[in-house]
């Protein structure tokens, strides 16, 4: 699967997509490959403040759980309503499915994330 | 990365396997795969059609001699006088303390030549155990044959009949069980009915350079029905959705045969067995904490190590848990002080931190109609 170029990734495997100083925040296709079949996704609670690089909730697979970090610090403003239902959306179409959005309370922080060049090496 | 794997043990089916892009980890110092297509496809396959496993990292240990029954009756919990050949069952390799050495299904081969089939990750250690402790038993050799192994099962509702176009044995008389000598895809096999997923099945021990040609032939026989390649990941969710135990993670040298429920492999109407005494007393007595299965009731899933606890303090730990593909529950097994252990009872597992309610249910999860 490609990794579109109007992304960022981090070294965590998380990607962002930021328009204005909203990111939406969700996990790469080699994340989900990691993964296996994601059968749980806890999710933060809307309003929460979070700081980069802090945790913000859990993806849980049938085989593991793994963490998912805040790639900027900001603010939940929404949470994904289909992953309650569906968390394999994050298996089928990683790079659509966001998990949460966050207002950024400094969008330059997402200048020190990899463009998708620095994450497929980061991947090999 | 390529150090580690070269360090690790390959089965006959290695190479099979990573040309079907399997997707591979060490396990037990094997390099095996842990899936396939996918964990959940792979359960749901085993439950509703078939799927077909390579377990031939499994370790095999044969006892045979004039005093091969008396040694086995030494080492194991279970009573093998009651085997006949032919017959399987399951059973513990005891320390004198209860506890296990390893869990193992032990074949009567014939009259006076048995065969233990071990965990992989145990089977050095079980083997160095068992030669020592087969000493005072009398007449008796203990051979580690792993390696004149390789072992295939199919597992599902449609195994006999993807299995049966391709073998001379009688299926349909072989019970639950139940081994035969035979061939499968005109390779010499035993074929067992046994396995480790809830499900009717077979076990096909083949010599390694004929892992191959059956692993093909079972699939290419099972095309028709969409029998599919399984890995060790939907090995783990089927046998917990059987509540069967997994060594390293709901029993080990720490546990006894009581506490992890499975009595039933204790053979007491025989005397002289390892871990007797300790048993016996506990059988007397009760036991402290107890092995239950429970069902998560907050979202999220009860993991292996996790606390269950009463208010700050921890009064027993999650052995496995997981979501599973086929109840779609969050379901586990733990130890909990035994006046915690009666199906209904609420307990609570502490979930990276944040309290969740869970309840005690009876095993197992899911038992075949």
């Amino acid at each position: 699967m490609a990794y579109p170029s109007d992304l960022k990734y981090t070294k965590d495997h998380e990607w962002l997509r930021l328009s204005g100083d909203t990111a939406e925040i969700g996990i790469t296709d080699y994340a989900q490959q990691q993964l296996g079949d994601v059968v749980f996704v806890e999710l933060p609670e809307i309003g929460r403040t979070v700081g980069a690089g802090e945790p913000f909730g859990s993806i849980e697979s049938v085989k593991a759980v793994s963490e998912l970090f805040a790639p900027l610090s900001g603010e939940v403003v929404e949470v994904n309503p289909v992953l309650r239902d569906h968390p394999d959306s994050v298996n089928k179409d990683p790079h659509s499915t966001w998990i949460v959005k966050i207002r950024a309370s400094n969008s330059s922080e997402a200048t020190s994330l990899l463009d998708t060049q620095a994450y497929e090496r980061l991947i090999g | 990365m390529s150090d580690a794997i070269a360090d690790l043990r390959k089965t006959a089916l290695n190479a099979r396997h990573r040309a079907s892009n399997a997707r591979m980890v060490a396990y037990a110092g094997w390099d095996m795969p842990v899936e396939y297509s996918g964990i959940t496809a792979e359960h749901l396959a085993v439950r509703t059609r078939a799927g077909v496993f390579d377990v031939s990292h499994m370790g095999q240990i044969e006892i045979a001699g004039k005093d091969a029954l008396a040694a086995v009756q030494r080492i194991s919990s279970n009573d093998a006088s009651r085997l006949k050949t032919g017959q399987i069952h399951y059973s513990g390799l005891l320390t004198p303390e209860g506890t296990y050495v390893d869990d193992m299904l032990v074949m009567r081969m014939a009259p006076s030549h048995f065969m233990l089939v071990v965990n992989a990750g145990n089977a050095a250690k079980d083997y160095a155990w068992v030669a020592e402790q087969i000493k005072p038993a009398g007449e008796a050799a203990a051979v580690d044959t792993s390696s004149r192994y390789a072992l295939i099962a199919i597992q599902g509702p449609a195994a006999g009949e993807v299995l049966r176009p391709l073998t001379g044995v009688e299926l349909d008389d072989l019970k639950y069980y139940w081994f035969a000598n035979g061939e499968v895809a005109n390779a010499r096999a035993t074929i067992a009915r046994t396995g480790y997923t809830g499900e009717d099945g077979f076990e096909i021990f083949v010599a390694p350079n004929m892992a191959d040609r059956v692993w093909q032939a079972l699939l290419d026989a099972g095309r028709q029905a969409d029998v599919i390649p399984c890995g060790l990941g939907a090995r783990d969710t089927l046998r917990l959705e059987a509540a069967m135990r997994l060594y390293g993670n709901d029993i080990d040298e720490s546990t006894t045969v009581l506490e992890a429920d499975l009595g039933w492999t204790v053979g007491w109407k025989k005397t002289g067995f390892i871990g007797e005494d300790r048993l016996r007393e506990q059988k007397e007595k009760g036991v402290e904490r107890k092995l239950i299965g429970f069902e998560m009731v907050d979202r999220g899933i009860g993991r292996h190590g996790y606390p269950v606890v009463a208010g700050d303090k921890r009064i027993g730990v999650v052995t496995s848990g997981t979501q599973t593909p086929f109840l779609k529950k969050a379901i586990g097994m733990a130890y909990v002080p035994a006046e915690l252990s009666a199906p209904g009872t609420d307990l609570t597992i502490d979930v990276r931190g944040r309290s969740s309610a869970a309840r005690v249910v009876s095993l197992p999860f899911y038992k075949r109609t």
